[in-house]
């Protein structure tokens, strides 16, 4: 316990634990007031955990969530809160959708041909926000949200005007063109699990090696902690944030290509959906730490899995919904509790320390 | 924001739950057929289109003796997991409510081939499944052409909710009901949101404030065909004295309000219960063909309510007109 990093990582882990414990004990609470038990809920939500299907649900959902996590975190190492990893999305899948169909490429290629376009787009999306913050000082939480109204409606105006291909089966499922099956990502466990999982795994890894162990990453998490002192030392905050919202909407780009290349090969509207917003509550419940980000992602996985046998026992589906949103709440109440807790326990040995230091002088 | 206002949300549903939790039971006989219904995201408590469905399950649970297993989406995986959460519990037949399970039920039906399956608003291509169609475009051209007798203004108002192919079929129909009757008549249209918005369907103060804007400039009956957002039209139409026209179920009946049963001029009456009813029922029975099955005029799968006489004086005019539709006489666009 002598080192300072293991100990604060130590009582993070237990903070969010407790967190989790504590939310879980509150929808105990609202259960029993809603009249259903919550012992038999539990042991079916975590009972299914034994199986190996429900597993690979757990991680196909968890896919986008890591990678809509690592988009809010990337910005939040700078002080910035990217409310619009949703709009950044929509506007990358149809741009994917659209440029993916255009062109035939090989196998391989044709799916990074893909992936650079979404991570284009997105960025290209969040730019916006970040050009407005840097020239205009515009709070970028104010213009990433509203931004979010003007991509849902500008792409599902573009979709309608431009690029829908009209359903032969007379379905009202309106699509664009199917992707060629060269752009299509390739299932780890067929029509179960897709391969965007790795992509996923990848960019938290990618995520950590740029933020903690490069000297970029420094500059960008002290920008984030205190961007006047960090500007002496000759880091431009504006810089800065124009590449924390270009990276963040890149990776935000990414979030919808498990469902666009990995499963419906088209865009369709309300494709992927909120799955850009689930992001904030994992990057907040994960810390804004790869594998805090991964454990939670996971945990909201099986979380959203499970809820559908929680249904099937009558247990309505929004008890999940209040589940993840409690869990949030508490990591964030419990963590800051806890953190000036270590804050004062640090401050108090390090006066400790002084005292003792000073006395022989 | 949205995920305010959707733990909000379910924080009260979770409360309006207690006092419903209570009167629950189920003496799990295993004979039962199983029949399930895998509600799109927005699911239940909407009054109309979904509501409707759930109805017909009801029915099927009391006139056939079925247990109905429910399952609701939440998010877009959600309606696969949930359809094949249901053939795996055991159901015989499975009814997904909307067309977003297109897709979805293309897959689980094909890896479920002794299940029945059933997809309102959608056309699935297999052997097992059932395609429900519904000609809304001709039950609102019967409301139409009610809103255009009632008015005594000339003017009358449309509020859509996402604006999509399938709304857009309610609308065209509506208009062209009307102007059959009253070739002059001002239809004001708007829609809650774009394609993909789904706070277009639960948008109660968005179409209140349409609605109260076209009444207030001369338009007296608003036909709503957005979920739950219909609510606000009611409320505007009962502020400014004017008619309201509901969707999907009679909701005349369901409000059961009496201040809103006094502005309810009719309702289009869309019978997804029927539809959900016929697909268990066609199960029960041992029938497993499937197909597209075509709810209209001439079935009666679509129409129009006459709850509370608003409309008696027009009812012979209206069943004139149904029964050129139905003879094909008239031809009802699909599109605005």
């Amino acid at each position: 316990m002598k080192n300072p990093r293991l100990q604060r990582m130590l009582v993070t882990s237990a903070s969010s634990l407790l967190a989790v414990f504590v939310a879980l004990c509150i929808c105990a609470v609202i259960l029993l007031i809603t009249g259903k038990d919550p012992i038999e809920a539990y042991r079916t939500l975590f009972g299914a955990a034994g199986e190996t299907k429900v597993l690979q649900g757990a991680l196909n959902r968890a896919t986008p969530l890591m990678i809509s996590a690592a988009a809010v975190a990337i910005g939040f190492k700078m002080n910035l809160f990217n409310i619009g990893v949703e709009g950044q999305m929509r506007v990358a899948l149809l741009a994917t959708a659209v440029a993916g169909a255009a062109v035939d490429l090989p196998a391989p290629l044709h799916i990074l041909f893909c992936l650079v376009v979404a991570m284009a787009s997105g960025a290209i999306w969040a730019g916006i926000a970040g050009w407005l913050k840097v020239k205009r000082g515009v709070n970028e939480v104010i213009s990433t949200i509203m931004l979010n109204f003007v991509a849902l409606s500008l792409v599902a105006w573009a979709f309608d005007s431009f690029f829908r291909a009209e359903s032969t089966t007379g379905s009202l499922l309106v699509k664009t063109k199917e992707l060629p099956t060269s752009a299509w990502f390739p299932d780890i466990v067929d029509r179960r699990l897709n391969g965007m999982f790795f992509v996923a795994i990848l960019v938290l890894v990618l995520f950590y090696v740029l933020v903690w162990k490069t000297k970029f990453g420094f500059q960008l998490r002290a920008s984030g902690a205190n961007a006047g002192a960090s500007r002496v030392t000759g880091v431009n905050p504006k810089r800065m944030v124009m590449i924390s919202m270009l990276l963040s909407g890149a990776l935000a780009g990414l979030v919808g290509m498990r469902a666009l290349l990995g499963d419906v090969h088209a865009y369709q509207n309300n494709l992927a959906e909120q799955q850009g917003f689930n992001g904030i509550a994992v990057a907040l419940l994960g810390r804004n730490h790869p594998l805090g980000i991964f454990i939670s992602a996971l945990l909201f996985g099986y979380l959203g899995e499970a809820s559908g046998r929680l249904q099937l026992i009558d247990i309505p589906k929004e008890i999940t919904t209040i589940m993840t949103g409690i869990i949030v709440l508490a990591v964030v109440i419990i963590n800051e509790a806890v953190k000036r807790w270590d804050d004062r326990r640090i401050q108090h040995k390090a006066a400790l320390a002084l005292e003792s230091a000073a006395v022989p002088a | 924001m949205r995920k305010n206002s959707r733990l909000l949300a379910a924080s009260i549903a979770a409360l309006s739950l207690f006092a419903a939790a209570c009167g629950d039971d189920d003496s799990g006989s295993s004979s039962k057929v199983i029949a399930g219904i895998a509600f799109d995201t927005g699911g239940r408590g909407d009054g109309t289109f979904n509501d409707s469905a759930a109805t017909g399950g009801e029915r099927a649970a009391s006139e056939l003796g079925v247990e109905i297993k429910e399952l609701e989406a939440a998010v877009d995986e959600d309606r696969k997991a949930n359809l094949e959460l249901l053939a795996g519990d055991g159901a015989q037949v499975i009814v997904g409510v909307g067309f977003m399970f297109t897709d979805p039920m293309t897959e689980v039906a094909a890896a479920n081939p002794d299940v029945q399956f059933g997809i309102v608003d959608s056309v699935v291509d297999a052997p097992n499944v059932s395609s429900l169609l519904f000609a809304a475009n001709q039950g609102s051209f019967l409301v139409g052409a009610a809103a255009a007798l009632k008015s005594t203004t000339g003017q009358i108002g449309f509020i859509g909710g996402q604006e999509i192919d399938l709304i857009k079929e309610f609308e065209a129909g509506y208009t062209s009901g009307a102007k059959y009757v009253n070739p002059d008549i001002v239809v004001n249209v708007k829609y809650l949101g774009p394609a993909g918005d789904n706070s277009a369907w639960g948008n109660v103060a968005g179409a209140k404030e349409i609605a109260a804007g076209w009444y207030a400039a001369g338009a007296d009956v608003v036909y709503t065909a957005a979920g739950g957002s219909g609510a606000g039209t009611i409320e505007a139409a009962i502020e400014a004295g004017k008619w309201a026209i509901g969707v999907d179920s009679d909701q005349y009946l369901t409000s059961g309000d009496a201040a809103a049963q006094a502005v309810i001029l009719t309702s289009m009456l869309k019978r997804v219960d029927v539809a959900v009813f016929e697909t268990i029922k066609a199960s029960v029975n041992g029938d497993k063909s499937g197909g597209i099955k075509m709810f209209d005029l001439s079935n009666d799968g679509v129409g129009y309510s006459t709850s509370g006489g608003h409309i008696d004086e027009f009812v012979s005019q209206l069943d004139e007109i149904k029964a050129k539709v139905v003879a094909g006489e008239i031809e009802v666009p699909t599109k605005p």
